[in-house]
C-alpha cells in the first residue's frame, strides 16, 4: 500500500518538476528541475520495479547505506582536493582561468564548488556514514526507520549534486558556505529532517543504558547544524519558477548572522561531528577505551556552550558593535580550553599502546590528526584577537589556517576512519597493503606542511606590506605589489595540494583493492574454539 | 530578529543559568560512584561489533 502512496507522489512530482523546467525563468533553474524530474523519475521506476517483491526480514546491521557512504566520501574527496588544486594554479598562473570556460571555469565559480565539495560533500557523506555506523554499534541496535537511511544517502548526495552545479552556474546567494538558493535550501531541510529522525529513532531504541560520548557529539551536530541552515538561509524567492532569493535580514544584521552560522558550521559540522568520529575510531583502532569518559563529558559541554558565541571575530573592525565582537574574541579564547581537552583525551588514549605509532600506519594518521587538531584550535583563538586580526584578517593567513584544519584534522581523521571501516565492512581481514597507508600520511603530511607553511609566510607578508606607509604618510605598496610577491609560495601552495590528492588517489586504490583481493574474515563461529 | 537578542543573553541572567547549568554537569560528571559507570560505558564500543544485542541491556 505505501508503496502505491510513494508511485502517485513520485509521479506526480515528476510532472510537476517537467513544468517548473518548461516554464523556469533561468537557465540554472531548468538545470535543477531537470535534474529534480530525473532524480523523481529514476525512484518511481525502481519503486515500480520492486513493488510487490517479497522482501526478507531485515537483520543484524543496516551497513549496504554506510557502504555506500563510504564511497560516496573517498569519490568526493577526490573531487574536492582536485578542484582545489587546480584553483590553487589558477592563482598562481591566471591563465588557467581559460577564456572558453569564462562564466564557468574561471576561480570565482570554481572556488565554492571546491569549499562545498570538501565539506559537504567530502565531510558530510564522512559524518553521515560514521554517524550511521557508530550509532548502530554503541546503540546495539538496527538503524531506525528501514529504507529512511537511504533516502538520507540519496537525498543529501542530490543536494549535493544541485549545490555544485549551481556554483558553475552561477546559481548562488553570495553566502560563504551557505550558497545555495532557496530551493536546494529547503531540499536539505527535508533530508536533514529525515537524517535527524533516523539517528534519534536508533538512540531511542537502543540495547545499552548508556548513550556512548560520540553519540552526543554527533547529535549536537546534527541540531545545531538544522539551526543554522534555517535561520541562515530565511530568503523569500523572488517568484517560485526562478532560482533568484532576496534575504530578510539586512546589513550588519545579515553579516552576524552569517557568521554565526559560518563560524558554527566550523564549529558543529568540522569540529562536533568530527569529534564524534574521533571518540569512536581512535579508541578501536587502539583497542583501548577512551583515556578519560569524565573530561569527554565535560568536553562536549564546554564545547557546545562556547563555540555558538564566537562567530563575531570574523567581523573585526566592521559596523559590528565593539561589544559583540569582543564577546566573540573573548569566547573564541576560552574555547581554546575545552579543545585541548578534547585533543588530550584523544592522544592520551593511546597511553599504555605507544608502541602502535611504529606499526600501525591507520594510527598514526588518527594521532597527526588529533595533533592538527590542537595546533589549529591554537591559532584560531590567536587569530580571534583583535590586534592579531588587524593583521591577519583578508590575508591567506586565514586561508592556510583553515586548510591546517580541514587537511590536517578533517581529512587525516575521516582517512583514518576510512581503513578502519572498509575492511569492517567488506568483511576483510585486513587492509590491502599497509606500505600504501604509510605514503598515503607522509604524502598528506608534507602537502599540508608546504600548504600552512607558505600561507603563514604570503599572509603575513602580504598583511605587513598592505599597512607599511612611509614618512609621509602614504601607503608603500600597491595591491598588485603584493599579488607580484606572493607568486612563489602560491607555486609552493599548489605542489602541497598535488601532494595530498596523490596521497588521497593512493588510498582510494589501496581500499579498491582491500575490497577486491586481501582475504576474507574467517566465519566468526569457526574461528572461535570451544570454550 | 537582531544581534540585540545576543546582548540580551550576553548579560542577563541566561547567563547565569547557563554558567550553572555547566557547573552542575561538571560537578555531576564526577559525582561519587560515577568511575564504574563511566569504565562502563566507555568500553561500550567493544561489546556489539557483529550484530545487535538481543535483549535489553538496559537496565
Amino acid at each position: 500500500m505505501w508503496n502505491y502512496i510513494k508511485l502517485a507522489v513520485l509521479g506526480i512530482a515528476v510532472v510537476l518538476f517537467g513544468l517548473a523546467a518548461n516554464y523556469g525563468r533561468d537557465f540554472g533553474y531548468q538545470v535543477h528541475a531537470l535534474i529534480f524530474m530525473a532524480a523523481a523519475a529514476i525512484t518511481f521506476i525502481y519503486t515500480l520495479r520492486t513493488t510487490g517483491d517479497v522482501k526478507p526480514k531485515p537483520e543484524g546491521y543496516f551497513d549496504g547505506v554506510v557502504r555506500y557512504g563510504v564511497i560516496a566520501t573517498a569519490g568526493w574527496g577526490v573531487v574536492g582536493f582536485l578542484v582545489g588544486t587546480f584553483i590553487a594554479f589558477q592563482l598562481a598562473f591566471p591563465q588557467l582561468n581559460f577564456e572558453f570556460l569564462q562564466g564557468y571555469g574561471n576561480f570565482g565559480r570554481l572556488r565554492p564548488l571546491h569549499t562545498s565539495a570538501v565539506i559537504f560533500a567530502f565531510g558530510g557523506n564522512a559524518l553521515i556514514a560514521t554517524s550511521f555506523y557508530v550509532v548502530q554499534r554503541t546503540s546495539a541496535a538496527r538503524l531506525w526507520g528501514g529504507g529512511l537511511g537511504w533516502f538520507v544517502f540519496w537525498g543529501y548526495n542530490l543536494f549535493i549534486v544541485l549545490a555544485a552545479t549551481g556554483y558553475l552556474m552561477g546559481v548562488t546567494q553570495s553566502k560563504e558556505y551557505a550558497e545555495p538558493e532557496w530551493y536546494i535550501d529547503l531540499w536539505l531541510t527535508i533530508v536533514w529532517v529525515a537524517y535527524l529522525m533516523v539517528f534519534m529513532g536508533t538512540i531511542f531504541t537502543r540495547k545499552e543504558k548508556h548513550i556512548y560520548v560520540a553519540n552526543w557529539f554527533y547529535l549536537s551536530f546534527i541540531v545545531t547544524i538544522a539551526m543554522l541552515h534555517i535561520v541562515n538561509n530565511l530568503v523569500i524567492p523572488i517568484s517560485i519558477l526562478g532560482s533568484r532569493s532576496v534575504m530578510v535580514m539586512s546589513g550588519v544584521q545579515d553579516a552576524m548572522t552569517q557568521w554565526w552560522y559560518g563560524h558554527n558550521a566550523v564549529g558543529f559540522f568540522l569540529t562536533a561531528g568530527f569529534l564524534g568520529m574521533m571518540y569512536y575510531f581512535v579508541p578501536k583502532q587502539a583497542e583501548r577505551p577512551v583515556f578519560s569518559y569524565k573530561l569527554s563529558i565535560i568536553h562536549f559541554w564546554a564545547l557546545i556552550f562556547i563555540y555558538i558565541w564566537a562567530g563575531p571575530h570574523h567581523l573585526h573592525y566592521t559596523a559590528l558593535p565593539d561589544w559583540a565582537s569582543t564577546l566573540g574574541m573573548v569566547f573564541s579564547v576560552v574555547l581554546w580550553m575545552p579543545s585541548w581537552g578534547g585533543m588530550i583525551n584523544g592522544l592520551m588514549t593511546l597511553s599504555g599502546a605507544w608502541d602502535k605509532l611504529r606499526t600501525d600506519p591507520v594510527i598514526r594518521m588518527m594521532v597527526i590528526s588529533v595533533g592538527f587538531y590542537g595546533m589549529s584550535t591554537f591559532e584560531g583563538p590567536m587569530m580571534s584577537i583583535r590586534a592579531v586580526n588587524s593583521l591577519s584578517h583578508y590575508t591567506d593567513w586565514t586561508i592556510g589556517h583553515v586548510h591546517s584544519g580541514a587537511l590536517g584534522w578533517n581529512g587525516m581523521i575521516t582517512f583514518g576512519a576510512l581503513y578502519y571501516l572498509v575492511p569492517a565492512l567488506w568483511n576483510r581481514q585486513r587492509l590491502y597493503s599497509l606500505g600504501l597507508v604509510s605514503w598515503h600520511f607522509w604524502l598528506a603530511t608534507i602537502g599540508i606542511v608546504l600548504y600552512a607553511a607558505s600561507m603563514w609566510v604570503t599572509g603575513i607578508m602580504e598583511g605587513l606590506m598592505w599597512r607599511e606607509v612611509d614618512s609621509q604618510g602614504f601607503l608603500v605598496n600597491a595591491f598588485a605589489d603584493t599579488v607580484a610577491a606572493k607568486h612563489p609560495m602560491y607555486v609552493v601552495r599548489a605542489t602541497g595540494g598535488v601532494l595530498y590528492l596523490t596521497g588521497a588517489l593512493i588510498m582510494c586504490y589501496n581500499l579498491v583493492m582491500t575490497v577486491r583481493r586481501s582475504p576474507v574474515k574467517a566465519d566468526e563461529a569457526a574461528a572461535v574454539p570451544a570454550e | 530578529m537582531d544581534y540585540h537578542i545576543l546582548r540580551e543573553f550576553a548579560d542577563s541572567w541566561v547567563l547565569l543559568a547557563m554558567f550553572v547549568f555547566f557547573a552542575l554537569v561538571v560537578v555531576w560528571a564526577f559525582r561519587p560512584g560515577s568511575r564504574k559507570e563511566h569504565r562502563d560505558t566507555a568500553d561500550i564500543i567493544f561489546r556489539h561489533e557483529e550484530k545487535p544485542a538481543e535483549k535489553e541491556a538496559r537496565t
